[in-house]
């Protein structure tokens, strides 16, 4: 007779009966945890191209773990869903971003440069320019390009769904977007699955 | 079953850097064997981390993990 039949027989003593459920309970909660599978959501909000990084190299590197992702693109981060990525960044008003040069002498690229606002403001291109830098600096780096961290994160299953409201409040065209979105919702849809999550971000 | 430790597929992920190394790795393993060994060698110094963390949270097993004045050697066996 095993420890359980001999349990449900009614001849155990409580104590007994105590040691054996703490024993299962233990080995029930150990297994349960082996076999499950950690998820988690992202909520991507932002379409610049620093701001894009963060949830594709949690995606990706979530998903390389084993991890069950989905990220739900709404507002400007349904940019980062587009066919042609035009990904820009804004040093203007982001006074943490260091102003780096990618190239010249290392003294020189070592300069951090304090470019007033009104300056940036007012020259014509120069959130451009300094895109054009970001991408040089990244690409020297060995950084992945968004559009590969994006083709990586879809190749590893993760699953991207994007905000219908932001359709229709920028009358964007569907056609403009990958076909790997697999789902167009709204917050309704999305929250049950982020209830479920482990970790759940909003980027 | 009889494993040795000799790598049966080669990584250069040299120069890239997070999280591409563990991308790469992840894709390399993806199409071996159980028990075959992946070798990896990268420069990027969060890799040293980041590859152990990766191995703990898939069972694969960090055979060897080596610093060779910047250039990174990890032997990671396949589970």
């Amino acid at each position: 007779m095993n420890a359980s039949a001999e349990m449900m027989s009614g001849n155990a003593r409580p104590e007994e009966f105590d040691r054996w459920f703490d024993t299962r309970f233990d080995e029930r909660m150990a297994q349960m945890e082996n076999e499950h599978v950690p998820s988690m959501t992202i909520i991507a909000t932002k379409g610049s191209l620093d701001m894009a990084y963060p949830p594709f190299i949690l995606a990706s590197t979530a998903a390389a773990l084993g991890w069950d992702v989905s990220i739900f693109f709404t507002f400007y981060g349904l940019s980062l869903l587009k066919k042609e990525l035009e990904l820009e960044i804004s040093p203007l008003g982001n006074p943490a971003m260091p102003m780096k040069m990618p190239f010249g002498p290392q003294w020189l690229r070592n300069v951090d440069m304090n470019i007033p606002n009104l300056v940036m403001a007012n020259i014509p291109g120069f959130e451009k320019m300094a895109t054009g830098m970001m991408k040089k600096t990244m690409n020297e780096k060995g950084i992945a390009s968004i559009e590969e961290l994006r083709s990586l994160s879809i190749e590893a299953g993760v699953d991207l769904v994007a905000c219908q409201m932001t359709v229709d409040l920028y009358n964007m065209a569907r056609e403009d977007f990958i076909p790997e979105i697999s789902d167009w919702i709204g917050a309704a849809s999305f929250l049950p699955k982020a209830q479920k999550s482990d970790v759940s971000l909003f980027v | 079953m009889h494993h040795t430790d000799t790598p049966t597929k080669k990584l250069d992920a040299r120069g890239l850097n997070c999280p591409l190394p563990i991308l790469r790795s992840r894709k390399a393993l993806g199409a071996m064997h159980k028990g075959d060994v992946l070798e990896v060698k990268s420069t990027d110094p969060g890799s040293i981390k980041d590859l152990d963390a990766f191995c703990r949270q898939t069972g694969n097993e960090m055979l060897q993990s080596t610093d060779d004045n910047g250039e990174f050697v990890f032997l990671l066996r396949k589970s």
